[in-house]
C-alpha cells in the first residue's frame, strides 16, 4: 500500500473533472484520479451542444434559460441552482472558446447556435437557437480542449488508477473527508490519497440498463463510494431515456439532428409528434419524446417486422447540411446499421443515458450529509452529482453546460478550501475495506459469473424501471433486485492476477451498478406521482402536493448487519417560478 | 404494462427469431495473448464463438471475456469509436475493436486480433500508451495567443478560417495511426502521426500565435521530415482523418512558413 498527499483530489478526468483540475491546480497542489484515460471519458460522446443564451443568432437572456431549465425539469428543479446555470453558462462557452474550443460559426464569425428540446423563446412560445456546438461532436471538443488546457497547466493525472471508497473521518462529531482509496490497474497495488479536499466527477451510472448510450465504464463508481459510507444519494429515481437511440444499439443519435429538421415517423409515415407536442413538436423534452415514442409502439404504429421502433426521418435535409452539421451520426448509421441517410430513415428507439439524481451538493459543489448539513472537504460535479439544476428531467445541451459551470465552481470552491486548512486523520487502516474487497473477489471459489449478473440486472431495469413504471413491475424490480445482490455475494472471477485485472474490476462496477439500482428502484416506488424522467402508469399525474420534494436515499446497516434503504425527502428550492401545467 | 424490452438479441447469445436475414454464424478469433504473470512469452489462442456477423470484434471480444475466458484483457469504454481505447490489429490492420464489424472481416477465416505495434505489451491486447501521450504533449497541444488583453466576448473567426484545420481537430488519440507507422515501429522516437496532427490542429487555427514554435518542435530530427509518405496512416485513422495530408501541410509550413 502507498500514501500519498495532496490538497485537492479530483476523482474522475470527464469534463467535470477536468474544467475543476484546470482551476483546482492553479490554487492548490492537486491530484486527479481517473479510471481510464482522460480523453477515453464519456464526455467525449456528447454530441449536439452546449446552451447559453447568447444571443448571436437571435434574441435570448438567461432569464428564459432559465424558465426553461426549471419547466424542462418539471419543478424539481432548485431554482436558485438553475439562475446561476443560465446566467454563467455564457462566460463557460466564452471561456471554452478562449480555450481553444473550435466552434461552428456564423457568417459574422461569432460562435453560430441552433435549436434544441425544450429551449424556447420567451417562456415557450417557439424554439430559440441557444445550443453552441461544433458539428455533432461538441462533447469531444469540450473534452479534448479541457485536456489540452490540462496539458497546459500542468495537472497531475493518475490514469487506470479506480477509485473504490471514500475515507470518512468524524471530528468532533462533524463528519469530513479525509481522502480516498484507490486500486492501481496496472499492477493490482492500493493507493491511499490523504486530501484536505476530494472532488467526484466520476459521471453517471447507465449500465444498469441494458439499451444505454452509455459507456461499459459508466458504471457509478463515485456515486456508490460515498453511499457505501453513509451519505445520501438525491432524486436516483429520475432517469433520462434519450428519444434517439440507434435501435436495438442504443448509440447516441443527437436531438441536434432534429434541431436541424429531423423529424420522427410511425410506420404510416406520420410526424407523430404534432400530436402530443403542438407548439415544439419533435423538440419537446426528451422525456415527453421518448414516452410518445412508446405510446406509438404501444398503439401499433412502430415500424419493422416486430413494429419496435420507430424512425428519424434526414431524408429531406440537404446532403451538404447533413455533412457539415450532423458528419458522426450520419456515419454511425452507415456503419452500424448500414443505412445510408441522405436516402433512408433511421430506425431509433429511446435509450437509457442520463442520471438526474446523484449526489446532492450545494451550488458550490459542497456535498450535503443530509438535507442542510455539508460534509467539509467534499465536492461534486456533473453528472455524479445532483444540485440539482436538472429536477426530474434534463434538458438537452444542459448536461456540458453543467459540467463546465459546476466543475469550475467545485474546482475553485474546493481549493480554496484546502489552502485554509488541515489534513484530516486518516481513520486506521485506512485500505482495509478495498483491501478485504479485492481479496474476496481474488480468492472466491463461488458460482455465479458476473456477466450472467451483469445480464440479469440490465434486463430487469429494462423491463421493469424504464420510460414507463407501475407499481407492480417496480416491486418486479426490487424482488429481483435482492436476488441478484444475495448472488453477488457468490460472485467469482476466472483472472486471479495482479496485472491489469480488468475480470476484478468488472466484479467490483457491478457490485456498485447494484447497489445503485436498488436505490433507483426504492426511490421510484415510494413515489406515487409522474413527474419528467419518472412516469408512473399507476399516478400518471404530477402530484405537487406530496412530491414537490427531493429524495434523499441513505444506507442503512442495523445491528445484525442487514442493510436497507431508509428515504426521506428536501424542499425544492423555489425562487420566481410557481409551478405550472407542463405543455409543450 | 411493462416497458416494451426491444433487445433480445445478445442476451443469451441465441439466434432471435424474426431475423432470419442475421443468421448467426460460427465464427474463430485468433488472439494474441501476453501475460508477463504465467509466461514471458507470447501465444495465439482460438477461440469459437456463435455471433451475428453485423456485431463488432468488439461485441466478440466481450462474448470471449463474459462467456469463456474472463483473463482475456483490453481495452473498452464508449463502444461506438468516439473515446478511442480499444485500437487494435485485425486481421493485420489498425482498426477500433467496436467500429469493425464481424461481416466486414471475413470471418469465413480466423480473424486475428493483436496489439497495435511500436509500443511495449502489457497484456493481451493492451499496450503501454505513455510515449504516444509524451509525444502529444510535446507538440505544445493547446491553443496559446499572445493576448495582452483578453477579448471580453469571442475571438471572432470566419468559417473558412474554421475549416482550414476542422479535419485535424476530429482526433481521438487511438494511436491507430502511430502504431500503423513503419517508421514509428523501427524508431520510438519518432513524434509519430498523431502528434504531428495535434500540432496541425493548432498551427492552421487562425487564432494561434504559436505556429512557429512548433514547427520548429517538428523540424527536429525525430519530426515530419521522418514520414516515408506510406499513407498507412490515412488508412489507419478510424475518423477518416487524412493524416498523410495534414503531415504534407506541416512540411510544407516548415518550408514556405506560411500557415
Amino acid at each position: 500500500m502507498k500514501i500519498h498527499k495532496y490538497d485537492t483530489v479530483i476523482v474522475g478526468a470527464g469534463g467535470a473533472g477536468m474544467r475543476a483540475a484546470i482551476e483546482s491546480t492553479k490554487r492548490s497542489r492537486t491530484a486527479v484520479l481517473t479510471k481510464l484515460y482522460p480523453t477515453r471519458s464519456h464526455t467525449g460522446a456528447a454530441q449536439g451542444g452546449m446552451a447559453a443564451a447568447l444571443a448571436n443568432v437571435e434574441e435570448d437572456n438567461w432569464e428564459w434559460h432559465t424558465f426553461d431549465t426549471v419547466k424542462g425539469g418539471d419543478y424539481l428543479v432548485d431554482q436558485d441552482a438553475a439562475e446561476i446555470l443560465a446566467k454563467e453558462a455564457i462566460d463557460s462557452v466564452l471561456d471554452l472558446e478562449k480555450m481553444g474550443l473550435p466552434f461552428n460559426r456564423t457568417p459574422d464569425g461569432t460562435i453560430d447556435q441552433r435549436r434544441f428540446g425544450g429551449h424556447s423563446r420567451n417562456h415557450g412560445e417557439a424554439p430559440v437557437r441557444r445550443s453552441c456546438y461544433a458539428a455533432d461532436r461538441t462533447g469531444h471538443m469540450i473534452l479534448q480542449t479541457l485536456y489540452q488546457n490540462c496539458v497546459k497547466e500542468g495537472v497531475e493525472f493518475f490514469n487506470e488508477f479506480y477509485v473504490l471508497d471514500q475515507l470518512i473521518t468524524e471530528v468532533d462529531g462533524v463528519k469530513r473527508s479525509a481522502g480516498v482509496v484507490a486500486y492501481e490497474l496496472a499492477t493490482g497495488e492500493i493507493h491511499v490519497f490523504q486530501a484536505k479536499a476530494v472532488i467526484y466527477a466520476s459521471g453517471g451510472c447507465g449500465k444498469f440498463f441494458k439499451v444505454t448510450s452509455n459507456a461499459h465504464t459508466l458504471t457509478g463508481d463515485g456515486q456508490a463510494a460515498v453511499y457505501r459510507r453513509g451519505l445520501p444519494l438525491e432524486d436516483m429515481e429520475f432517469f433520462q431515456f434519450h428519444p434517439t437511440g440507434i435501435w436495438r444499439m442504443g448509440i447516441l443519435l443527437t436531438e441536434g439532428a432534429r434541431g436541424e429538421g429531423g423529424i420522427l415517423r410511425n410506420k404510416d409515415g406520420e410526424r407523430f409528434m404534432e400530436k402530443y407536442a403542438p407548439v415544439m413538436k419533435d423538440l419537446a423534452s426528451r422525456d415527453v419524446v421518448s414516452r410518445s415514442i412508446y405510446t406509438e409502439i404501444r398503439e401499433g404504429r412502430g415500424c419493422g417486422p416486430e413494429g419496435d421502433h420507430v424512425y428519424l426521418d434526414l431524408t429531406h435535409l440537404p446532403p451538404e447540411q447533413l455533412d457539415a452539421k450532423l458528419p458522426d451520426i450520419t456515419e454511425f448509421a452507415r456503419t452500424y446499421l448500414g443505412i445510408e441517410p441522405y436516402t433512408d430513415p433511421i430506425p431509433i428507439q429511446p435509450t437509457a443515458h442520463y442520471a438526474m439524481g446523484g449526489i446532492p451538493t450545494n451550488v458550490e459543489g459542497e456535498v450535503l450529509a443530509d438535507n442542510t448539513t455539508v460534509v467539509p472537504g467534499l465536492y461534486a460535479a456533473g453528472e455524479v452529482a445532483c444540485v440539482s439544476v436538472h429536477g426530474a428531467n434534463r434538458l438537452g445541451t444542459n448536461s456540458l453546460l453543467d459540467i463546465n459551470v459546476f466543475g469550475r465552481r467545485a474546482g475553485i470552491a474546493a481549493a480554496e478550501y484546502s489552502q485554509g486548512a488541515d489534513f484530516v486523520e486518516l481513520p486506521e487502516n485506512p485500505a482495509e475495506l478495498v483491501v478485504s474487497q479485492v481479496e474476496q473477489l481474488r480468492s472466491s471459489t463461488g458460482t455465479e459469473r458476473v456477466a450472467v449478473l451483469r445480464r440479469e440486472l440490465q434486463e430487469t431495469m429494462d423491463a421493469n424501471v424504464m420510460v414507463f413504471r407501475t407499481e407492480q413491475t417496480i416491486k418486479t424490480a426490487v424482488e429481483k433486485l435482492a436476488e441478484l445482490r444475495e448472488r453477488y455475494k457468490n460472485v467469482s472471477i476466472q483472472d486471479k492476477g495482479k496485472r491489469f485485472n480488468t475480470d476484478l474490476l468488472e466484479a467490483i462496477e457491478l457490485g456498485n451498478l447494484l447497489d445503485l439500482a436498488e436505490v433507483m428502484a426504492v426511490s421510484a416506488l415510494a413515489r406515487k406521482e409522474s413527474r419528467g424522467g419518472h412516469y408512473r402508469e399507476d399516478y400518471p399525474n404530477r402530484d405537487d402536493v406530496n412530491f414537490m420534494r427531493h429524495t434523499m436515499a441513505y444506507r442503512e446497516v442495523g445491528d445484525d448487519g442487514t442493510e436497507s434503504i431508509r428515504l426521506d425527502y428536501k424542499p425544492v428550492v423555489q425562487t420566481r417560478y410557481q409551478p405550472m401545467e407542463r405543455k409543450y | 404494462m411493462a416497458t416494451p424490452t426491444l433487445d433480445k438479441a445478445d442476451a443469451a447469445g441465441t439466434p432471435e427469431p424474426g431475423f432470419a436475414d442475421s443468421p448467426y454464424i460460427t465464427a474463430t478469433f485468433r488472439i494474441r495473448r501476453f501475460n508477463s504473470e504465467v509466461s514471458a512469452e507470447a501465444t495465439w489462442e482460438d477461440f469459437q464463438l456463435e455471433i451475428d456477423p453485423k456485431e463488432r470484434v468488439l461485441d466478440a471480444l466481450h462474448k470471449i471475456k463474459w462467456d469463456q475466458d474472463g483473463t482475456l484483457t483490453f481495452r473498452r469504454s464508449c463502444a461506438h469509436g468516439i473515446c478511442g481505447s480499444d485500437a487494435m490489429r485485425i486481421n493485420g490492420r489498425n482498426r477500433l475493436a467496436c467500429k469493425t464489424l464481424i461481416k466486414d472481416i471475413n470471418p469465413e477465416k480466423p480473424i486475428t486480433v493483436e496489439p497495435i505495434k511500436g509500443l511495449t505489451v502489457l497484456k493481451d491486447l493492451v499496450v503501454d500508451m505513455e510515449p504516444f501521450f509524451q509525444a502529444f504533449r510535446d507538440v505544445m497541444p493547446f491553443l496559446i495567443t499572445k493576448d495582452t488583453n483578453e477579448p471580453t466576448r469571442e475571438r471572432l473567426q470566419t468559417a473558412e478560417d474554421r475549416e482550414r484545420f476542422d479535419d485535424t481537430t476530429k482526433c481521438i488519440l487511438c494511436a491507430a495511426c502511430t502504431s500503423s507507422c513503419p517508421v514509428f515501429w523501427n524508431d520510438g522516437q519518432y513524434f509519430g502521426p498523431a502528434a504531428i496532427v495535434n500540432a496541425h490542429r493548432f498551427i492552421f487555427d487562425s487564432r494561434d500565435e504559436a505556429a512557429e514554435q512548433r514547427l520548429e518542435i517538428l523540424n527536429d530530427r525525430d519530426g515530419v521530415w521522418r514520414c516515408r509518405t506510406t499513407f498507412n496512416c490515412t488508412d489507419a485513422c478510424p475518423r477518416g482523418i487524412e493524416v498523410t495530408k495534414a503531415i504534407a501541410e506541416v512540411k510544407k509550413a516548415l518550408i514556405t512558413r506560411r500557415f
